[in-house]
């Protein structure tokens, strides 16, 4: 039995992230995710790893090129502004293959926005974000236990498929405190790492580039990214609650799911069908497992802290004949479990 | 010498008395409380900005770039033109303007992350092309709206909330001296460090103020003011001891003084 | 002669013109303002000479002064 502990989310994430042996770390502040950076200042060096305050986004997301280049198990935080900043650097990370794993605690935006947890960065994280063909994982947790569990797992995707990935969490998420079991980090089986710059010692030379000029190369590049990125769906988790007797579902996910569970539990006292379908992973998106569940349920409503960003991946993939209904509830706050409940009473 | 400033400010009789009043609020400092913590010196900076302002009478052809930071709300506070810049990019915000608009008289208004951090690219290239424009460049070891984190000039061995344990020059190099720095650049028209920690070193503030000012005014180029500053907040001391820290520990790393001063323009 | 006037709801009782007043006029009032700042005041003893030091250092442009 795990021992249990009680800490903010993004202290659980960072403390996760360590267990899982990640010993470099780059990031700049920015509200709210700052207690990352400040909780891998006070902790790396007790397990002989680097803490780096970057000059700026822009210098952390490629610092963790740099180290990642050399094998190591690099992370950055950052909240959206500065998440904009990493995209270029993303997308090098994406074009040369290179593992790392960049948290995004959302903020509210456009622009400077304000320090209130949004859902708005989805189109950012699910569709790569920066320029290019590529994609990143995206992991989405909707609790400190998930913050710290899906952490440990993202280091271990990240080497597996040698690809960048994104932590998608937001400031309610960041910034609530919770218990949590202190689980064990359990590595999956991952292949070495023979490409890493160390030095071209009784070896040939290793190169990590994205640039490709020859003719041909750069098709078979994209494609070969492509391939892997199928190759990513064995990856796909999601969560379906009460969903054997329902007549409609919500799709939510992190704080938006948190709110909804508590809307449906609403719902459910007053005799309303309602289950709730939650996506871990929001690339590779869960759209089978919601294809295989709209052929049974045929009413959805895509329950977001934004104008409207899942709800398409929802529509494309359930069934045709399926409803698919959006609640938005852009920045600010998250929303009340009793206008969820509205929203869902409205369309049922 | 300078053909803006008229003379005497207008002085109001106080209702009591013949008294005459010698200081109030300059007029385009908007009369709204300032949000900052007590004892923090950007309330008493944008009171220098907006004299200086006032002294040539420049409202209403100078435009504002914000910073983020506690900087970022420079625009609520002053009553003029004013734009908020991505972090570290106000400098090149600025540059675009003046280039559109020469006559206008344009400043930035920059923390130390923004400016040091990352804002240097911005900083160092805006000064070396010798953009007439006027940097107010706050510096007080922090970074003060994000809680505390360690900025470009946390002097060594000073705790902060990413250096828990002091900083250690071997981790993140020494604190950058900017003034100084950017003084060494040809583009530099004026380039000076000032402190607000006592009476005495508020009056040199405000006459370095009003030269970076008065030389924007006369296309003299880039003008550069450090002021040194105190976040009690951050610093956790209280706003008397956070003005000895001024004092004790900034002032000997970061000294005062005029590090650059063109005497003639070079634009013809 | 001189004095000050300190706006109450503006001061956040930092002290800084307490502690440059050359004349020590300068106290903390005994009664709080709407934000629980209790604010700076002239008290009613001594001689202010207008010198507005107190004006000057104050972070919050609070004190106006005349002469």
């Amino acid at each position: 039995m795990e021992k249990r502990l009680f800490m903010k989310g993004n202290e659980a994430l960072a403390y996760g992230a360590i267990k899982a042996g990640c010993r470099y770390y780059f990031g700049y502040p920015i509200t709210p995710q700052n207690d990352i950076p400040e909780y891998f200042s006070r902790h790396m060096s007790k397990v002989e790893g680097c803490f780096l305050q970057a000059e700026s986004e822009v210098a952390s997301i490629n610092m963790i090129l740099g180290a990642s280049a050399g094998g190591a198990r690099a992370m950055t935080s950052s909240s959206s502004p500065g998440v904009s900043l990493m995209q270029e650097g993303i997308s090098y990370l994406a074009g040369s293959e290179l593992p790392a794993v960049i948290v995004n605690v959302t903020r509210s935006g456009p622009g400077l926005g304000g320090i209130s947890a949004s859902q708005g960065d989805y189109f950012q994280a699910t569709r790569g974000g920066g320029h290019g063909d590529y994609r990143t994982i995206v992991l989405a947790p909707h609790s400190v236990q998930e913050m710290h569990d899906l952490a440990m797992l993202a280091f271990d995707l990240a080497d597996l498929y040698r690809n960048p990935l994104v932590i998608l969490a937001d400031a309610v998420l960041g910034q609530m405190n919770e218990t949590l079991e202190d689980r064990p980090y359990r590595p999956l089986e991952l292949p070495p790492k023979d490409w890493i710059l160390t030095g071209a010692s009784g070896r040939k030379p290793n190169l990590i580039k994205s640039l490709y000029l020859k003719e041909g190369e750069m098709e078979k590049h994209n494609w070969k990214l492509f391939e892997k990125y199928q190759s990513m769906k064995k990856e796909i988790r999601y969560e379906i609650s009460r969903a054997e007797d329902a007549q409609m579902m919500v799709a939510a996910f992190g704080t938006s799911a948190r709110v909804a569970k508590t809307a449906i539990q609403i719902a459910r006292a007053q005799g309303l069908k309602v289950g709730l379908f939650r996506p871990i992973t929001l690339y590779p998106f869960p759209d089978q497992a919601l294809l295989d569940l709209s052929r049974r349920v045929k009413k959805f409503i895509s329950v977001e802290m934004n104008t409207g960003q899942m709800v398409e991946d929802v529509k494309l993939s359930v069934a045709r004949d399926a409803d698919v209904h959006f609640y938005g509830h852009p920045p600010g706050s998250p929303p009340d479990p009793e206008e969820v409940f509205e929203a869902i009473k409205k369309v049922y | 010498m300078n053909p803006y400033f008229e003379g005497e400010n207008f002085f109001e009789r106080h209702r009591d008395s013949d008294m005459k009043q010698v200081f109030k609020r300059p007029a385009s400092l908007r009369d709204i409380p300032f949000h900052f913590c007590p004892g923090c010196h950007h309330g008493t900076i944008h009171r220098l900005v907006a004299e200086a302002i006032d002294h040539y009478h420049l409202r209403e052809r100078t435009i504002g770039i914000a910073g983020v930071g506690c900087a970022v709300f420079v625009y609520e506070y002053f009553d003029i033109d004013a734009a908020e810049a991505p972090h570290g990019r106000a400098p090149a915000v600025a540059t675009g303007l003046k280039r559109v608009l020469p006559d206008r008289i344009v400043f930035t208004y920059q923390g130390d992350g923004d400016l040091a951090s990352i804002g240097m690219s911005e900083i160092v290239h805006t000064a070396n092309r010798g953009e007439n424009i006027t940097v107010i460049f706050v510096n007080n070891t922090v970074y003060g709206m994000t809680g505390g984190q360690m900025a470009p000039t946390t002097l060594l061995g000073q705790q902060t909330t990413t250096s828990p344990y002091g900083r250690d020059f071997n981790q993140d190099g020494y604190p950058i001296r900017m003034a100084e720095m950017l003084a060494t650049l040809e583009g530099t028209a004026f380039s000076a460090r000032v402190a607000l920690n006592t009476p005495a070193n508020l009056m040199k503030a405000k006459k370095a103020v009003r030269q970076a000012f008065e030389m924007q005014m006369n296309d003299m180029g880039f003008t550069f003011v450090e002021l040194l500053s105190a976040c009690p907040t951050n610093w956790g001391l209280n706003p008397i001891k956070a003005n000895e820290r001024v004092e004790k520990e900034l002032i000997p790393y970061f000294p005062l003084g005029v590090f650059k001063e063109r005497k003639g323009s070079d634009n013809f | 002669m001189g004095k000050i006037e300190v706006n109450r709801e503006r001061c956040k009782a930092c002290g800084l013109c307490i502690s440059v007043c050359p004349k020590k006029l300068i106290i903390f009032s005994p009664g709080p303002n709407s934000q629980g700042f209790y604010p700076a005041e002239q008290s009613s003893e001594g001689e202010c000479t207008g010198c507005a030091l107190c004006a000057e250092i104050c972070p919050d442009v609070a004190i106006e002064v005349w002469r």
